[in-house]
């Protein structure tokens, strides 16, 4: 029994920081009807920037291991993955929506970055090559060469593998393939209560993802900005006839879902500080699994769908079957789309004549 | 008011409108009336940007609407009540309603048009609490005018208000057509429903396969045989 509740409470920790990426990926599914599969690396990302955030001399010198450090580093790895998120949507699901000026500069730059590295290996030589890139893409754009509509939303998937990819590799160039290990930036302690021995960390992580669900409820439902991005995911064209500036509100939502990826990122480090450039695809796969389990595009889905996948993953180890650890999350989607195709909170459309 | 002039639109290699000239005045009620598929909703589409503009050009107030995205088309006081109503089945009523305020920040002045919203309609303010989705056909039509409405429009665009509704809800909402126009909003009015269009119209048009092919005012077009037979069901 005791056993039991332990595992239960591991469970649900592993879960809430599964429902906080998948969170992201249900968001971006309403507003989009889009799997932004880059999502897993802003959670990647959103570890990193945590782990040079708390590795900076600047942080060594003034902060400690305590809460104030973890909520630095915690809100510091949210502003940039949300950031990244936003720097996606614009350049690369934008093009294909709306009218997107500057995009062919800001690829261009990125391509020169990658070939002034190769001819010359110095910061010199990488500059020089954004910066020919962004002239190539500026001149480009101005002789009219621009990114079409994308009415196809398999060439959009495309562009989400792809982006996913990009960061990916980019990752691995940039802070190296090898595996790094996350400070220890919050006490740990074993708590006993109740008869149960509690790891401090996981109470940590579970605190956390608690407090920022019950926000994104709070904005979701009871700000402006919420109720329109509700109405851009229930129907895009009719949220435009009310004025909302729907490509404003994709950005937020990208915004917001790539803040909650950063986020899981750090608590996910919290407990397995073993970080490395691919260490999203895993976690995001089971995350991209629970928002599916909970009915894509559905907020309180995407929360049930993360716990129940972190709590059948735990109790899968607990119980003996660690061979299966990570096969659990995808039996359980595969049993629940049979019988509810929609997923848990999924329901089909209410039209009435 | 408002212009069009030649101006062709459709979707992608289809071409909907193939240039077609319509006017609407001030203070006017205008009926577009033609058959499914004519390219009614393209028209009104068209107009709030949702369409682009392949030629010609979209003038409303002396000002070019041509590649303004929509958001800000209505910014400028032109709404839309969009076919099917598309109104926010998972939002609440009064969640719908204060979207339709979305830009006006003034909120003495909501307060007030949504008081006029209710009086027009109180079967709204029963339904305030209720979501979208759990309204009846008719209701739902009074919520998608009333959430138009909440824009304060200069200009208002109905594409087929009184689609699928039992005759009794027509009659209801045609009336408030007539009191929106009252109160100073200028409208152009979509419609299948040739008969209420044009008894409920100051001028009208009739659009066929994306051209206008008749135009005048609206007793004049009731009359003429051609309209008669093709859309009032006479022979
Ligand atoms: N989303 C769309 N994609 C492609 N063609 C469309 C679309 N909507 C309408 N059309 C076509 O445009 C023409 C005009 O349609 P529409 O404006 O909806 O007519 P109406 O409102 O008069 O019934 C029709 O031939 C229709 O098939
Ligand atoms: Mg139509």
């Amino acid at each position: 029994m005791e056993t039991f509740l332990q595992q239960l409470v591991n469970g649900i920790s592993q879960g809430s920081a599964y429902a906080l990426i998948a969170l992201g990926y249900t968001m971006v599914y309403g507003v989009l009807k889009l799997i932004n599969f880059a999502h897993s690396d802003v959670y990647m990302f959103g570890a990193f920037m945590g782990f040079y955030i708390a590795n900076s001399s600047w942080f060594q010198a003034t902060m400690g291991t305590s809460v104030l450090s973890g909520v630095v580093v915690l809100l510091g790895a949210m502003v940039l993955a949300s950031m990244l998120g936003i720097l996606i949507e614009r350049f690369a699901y934008r093009p294909g929506r709306s009218p997107s000026p500057g995009t062919l500069a800001f690829w261009f730059g990125i391509l020169g970055a990658g070939f002034g590295y190769l001819l010359g290996k110095t910061p010199g030589a990488v500059a020089a090559g954004v910066l020919a890139g962004i002239v190539v893409g500026v001149i480009l754009e101005k002789w009219g060469v621009r990114p079409r509509a994308q009415s196809s939303s398999l060439k959009i998937l495309i562009i989400a593998i792809g982006v996913s990819f990009f960061l990916e590799n980019s990752g691995q160039q940039v802070f190296g393939a090898d595996p790094k290990f996350f400070p220890q930036i919050i006490p740990t302690k074993v708590l006993n209560v109740a008869g149960l021995s509690l790891d401090s960390q996981k109470l940590t992580v579970l605190g956390v993802a608690i407090v920022l669900m019950v926000l994104l409820n709070v904005i979701v439902n009871y700000t402006k900005t919420g109720r329109a991005m509700r109405a851009v995911s229930f129907n895009l064209d009719a949220a435009r006839l009310m004025g909302i500036n729907t490509d404003r509100i994709i950005a937020f939502t990208f915004g917001l879902g790539s803040a909650l990826a950063g986020a899981g990122g750090i608590l996910v480090s919290l407990m397995y500080p073993k970080i490395d450039p691919l260490m999203g695809i895993l976690p995001g796969l089971k995350a991209f699994v629970a928002a599916v389990l909970g009915g894509i595009g559905n907020i309180t889905g995407a929360m049930f769908g993360g716990l129940i996948i972190g709590l059948a993953e735990v109790m899968a180890v607990g119980y003996g079957q660690s061979t299966y650890r990570d096969a659990i999350a995808f039996v359980i989607l595969v049993l629940i789309l049979l019988i509810k195709p929609t997923g848990i909170m999924g329901k089909g459309m209410v039209e009435k004549v | 008011m408002l212009e069009l002039r030649d101006v062709s639109s459709g979707y992608g290699a289809i071409e909907a409108l193939r240039g077609i000239n319509l006017s609407v005045g001030r203070g006017e009620v205008v009926s577009l009336i033609g058959a499914n598929g004519a390219g009614k909703s393209t028209t009104l589409r068209n107009i709030t940007g949702l369409v682009p503009t392949t030629s010609g050009d979209v003038v409303f107030e002396g000002v070019r609407l041509n590649g303004i995205p929509t958001h800000q088309i209505v910014g400028m006081g032109i709404s839309m009540v969009p076919e099917g109503r598309q109104i926010f089945a998972n939002l609440s009523v009064a969640e719908n309603l204060d979207l339709g305020a979305y830009l006006q920040k003034n909120k003495v002045e909501n307060a007030r048009q949504l008081e006029l919203v209710f009086a027009l309609f109180p079967r709204l303010e029963e339904r305030r609490k209720q979501l979208g989705g759990t309204l009846s056909g008719g209701e739902q039509q009074m919520l998608a005018i009333g959430r138009a409405l909440m824009a304060r429009p200069r200009l208002l665009l109905l594409d087929e208000p009184s689609l699928g509704l039992a005759p009794i809800l027509v009659h209801t909402i045609l009336v408030a057509i007539d009191e929106i126009n009252r109160e100073g909003a200028t409208i152009l009015l979509v419609e299948q429903n040739a008969n209420a269009a044009l008894k409920h119209s100051h001028r009208g048009y009739v659009l066929e396969t994306g051209s206008i092919v008749m135009e005048g005012p609206s007793e004049r077009l009731a009359a003429d045989p051609r309209v008669r037979e093709a859309y009032l069901g006479e022979r």
